[in-house]
């Protein structure tokens, strides 16, 4: 039995580590050529180790728009978004959980439906409101408003609110708190680790938005970091080398969020599949 | 997350409003951001706006979509994609969550960075990195594959290479994102049923497709679900990577809509392209209810 286990880890073993290797390789592939000058990159044989190139390459990225200032659009968008957006979910998770009211079922229902609803049927009319109506296009808002109602969020936050014991709330109130109070006070400081999974969502989601920035961004100095990327890898005058490094930027302070926070990520990716 | 009951609501006044101001800034914005662009998309499908003032005429995009030959290139191109490509990747990801269920397995920590760290790579990064990797002449891929003694692939240069390109770069991606789902179901089985099963001397394998495998068919059907709608919006990708060629070869439902939307700026018949998105995202949500059971999906 014990001899048969083993047999079995090493099996198991000799099958995950070469794949994992292979899961690994874009992304070591990734870091190090962004070391690298173009014709290390693209040469037979590459060269595998990290090389002195960087500070070129960097250089290289910034030649055809500011990179900086992507990183600095990018950043001050996500963590804008992400904390209003945070409250917007929680608010409501709250008063779908905690509150009985008319409407309940069917607003909850609406928010349901819309989780499986593509963005593409919103993005011209959209595009038209933000652009033409709101003249908002190439403005940090024109990407931060319309994610604010993010409906996975807000069943993500329903679903952790239901544990919020009533009593607590019932003897707030009998105290004479205010319900603004009450939230802001009681609910979410029990919510912290939830409003911790949602915010890391929504801020990966905003971070890595492609499709509606790409629409309404035209001016370079309004791109963000992944449209700044995806319009250099359409060009041929920047290398390789450079966009490496773009990338790099893009990812690697998630890479190492991820092995810290690891938990909160996983709550989160798994917000919609858990049902109680 | 929660395990908790749906909550024991106060009784509370018959006027009291205090949800409804909760539930505003929500509602608000859905209503802008929502409510508004979907039925204005609707409208804009039925709208000539070719012509000016945009005029409407019934049939103008709807009978051209069934004429366009982009058009159905373009889906031919996503559902193979969905097709082949979903089925493998859940199929991996299945067994990707049962290796991380298993107590035989070591150095857990290494092996989730490897599998779940793609996850955080946003699509337009890891297209990069996968158009650098997949460089026909002097693409790392190529160079492993020749050194190896294989031939070298044109993989961005010939048809069926380049929706293998795209295919494998989706599988990298997305992969890890179903296994985390997956392995969540996998952990609310109860244990007691593999004990007892063992006890009737079933091995490994007939435990797989006797316990395992039923009883995870929901959270398998989420992730079918999801993947599905994921790959009916495939842009960033053919995008990127592909540049939807060679040709139209890699063409997608909304990188076409993108070429008519933004590109030549019509609206309508672009709202016709996204409202059929949407009409087979929903075909195959309906489908999971069906076979679910909506309650699992509301509660």
């Amino acid at each position: 039995m014990r001899r048969d286990r083993l047999v079995r880890s090493v099996l198991l073993h000799a099958l995950m580590v070469p794949l994992a290797i292979l899961f690994l390789l874009p992304i070591a592939w990734m870091l190090i050529s962004a070391t690298l000058p173009n014709n290390e990159i693209l040469a037979a044989p590459p060269t595998l180790l990290p090389g002195m190139h960087l500070a070129e390459n960097w250089r290289d990225l910034n030649s055809d728009l500011n990179f900086l200032r992507a990183v600095a659009n990018s950043v001050g968008i996500s963590v804008i978004f992400t904390t209003f957006a945070t409250l917007v979910a929680a608010m409501s998770g709250y008063a779908f959980a905690k509150f009985r009211f008319a409407g309940r079922g069917v607003l909850f229902t609406v928010v349901i439906a819309a989780l499986t609803i593509p963005f593409e049927v919103r993005a011209i009319p959209q595009y038209l409101l933000v652009a033409r109506e709101l003249s908002l296009a190439n403005t940090w808002w024109a990407i931060i408003l319309p994610w604010l109602a993010y409906p996975l969020g807000v069943f993500f936050m329903r679903q952790n609110m239901l544990s919020v014991p009533t009593d607590l709330l019932e003897a707030a109130r009998i105290d004479g708190a205010g319900e603004a109070r009450i939230f802001f006070r009681i609910v979410l400081p029990i919510m912290r680790p939830a409003l911790a999974a949602v915010a890391i969502v929504l801020f990966l989601f905003q971070w890595n938005d492609y499709f509606w920035p790409l629409l309404i961004l035209s001016q370079k100095d309004a791109y963000t970091i992944p449209v700044a990327l995806g319009t250099l890898v359409g060009l041929t005058r920047v290398s390789w080398g450079g966009i490496m490094v773009g990338t790099a930027i893009a990812t690697l302070p998630f890479l190492i969020l991820f092995l810290w926070l690891q938990r909160y990520f996983i709550a989160g990716i798994t917000a919609g599949a858990v049902k109680d | 997350m929660s395990q908790a009951r749906p909550a024991r609501p106060a009784r509370r006044r018959r006027t009291d409003l205090t949800p409804y101001w909760f539930l505003l800034p929500f509602f608000a914005f859905f209503a802008i951001f929502w409510i508004y662009p979907i039925a204005y998309s609707f409208v804009l499908s039925f709208l000539n706006t070719r012509s000016r003032p945009w005029t409407l005429e019934w049939g103008f995009n709807w009978g051209r979509l069934v004429r366009d030959e982009f058009f159905w290139n373009a889906l031919g191109n996503t559902m193979t994609i969905l097709v082949v490509q979903v089925p493998i990747m859940l199929a991996f990801a299945t067994l990707l969550a049962v290796a991380f269920g298993s107590d035989l397995l070591r150095f857990k920590g290494f092996f989730r960075f490897a599998f779940f760290a793609p996850l955080v790579l946003g699509a337009v990064p890891y297209s990069a990195v996968f158009r650098l990797i997949f460089n026909d002449q002097f693409g790392i891929l190529n160079y492993a594959l020749t050194s190896i003694g294989l031939p070298s692939v044109p993989w961005l240069f010939e048809n069926v290479p380049a929706m293998v390109t795209i295919m494998i770069a989706m599988t990298w991606r997305w992969t890890g994102y179903n296994a985390v789902i997956l392995l969540s179901g996998l952990q609310s089985i109860p244990l007691t049923l593999y004990e007892a099963a063992k006890i009737d001397g079933a091995g490994p394998l007939q435990q797989f497709f006797g316990i395992t495998l039923p009883l995870l068919r929901p959270v398998l059907l989420f992730c079918f679900v999801l993947s599905t709608i994921g790959t009916l919006q495939l842009f960033t990708e053919p995008w990127l990577i592909t540049t939807t060629g060679p040709g139209n070869a890699t063409e997608t439902l909304v990188t076409y809509l993108y070429k008519t939307g933004f590109r030549s700026f019509n609206f309508g018949y672009a709202s016709a392209i996204a409202y059929t998105v949407a009409i087979i995202a929903a075909a195959f949500s309906l489908i999971q209810i069906r076979l679910v059971g909506g309650r699992e999906v509301q509660r």
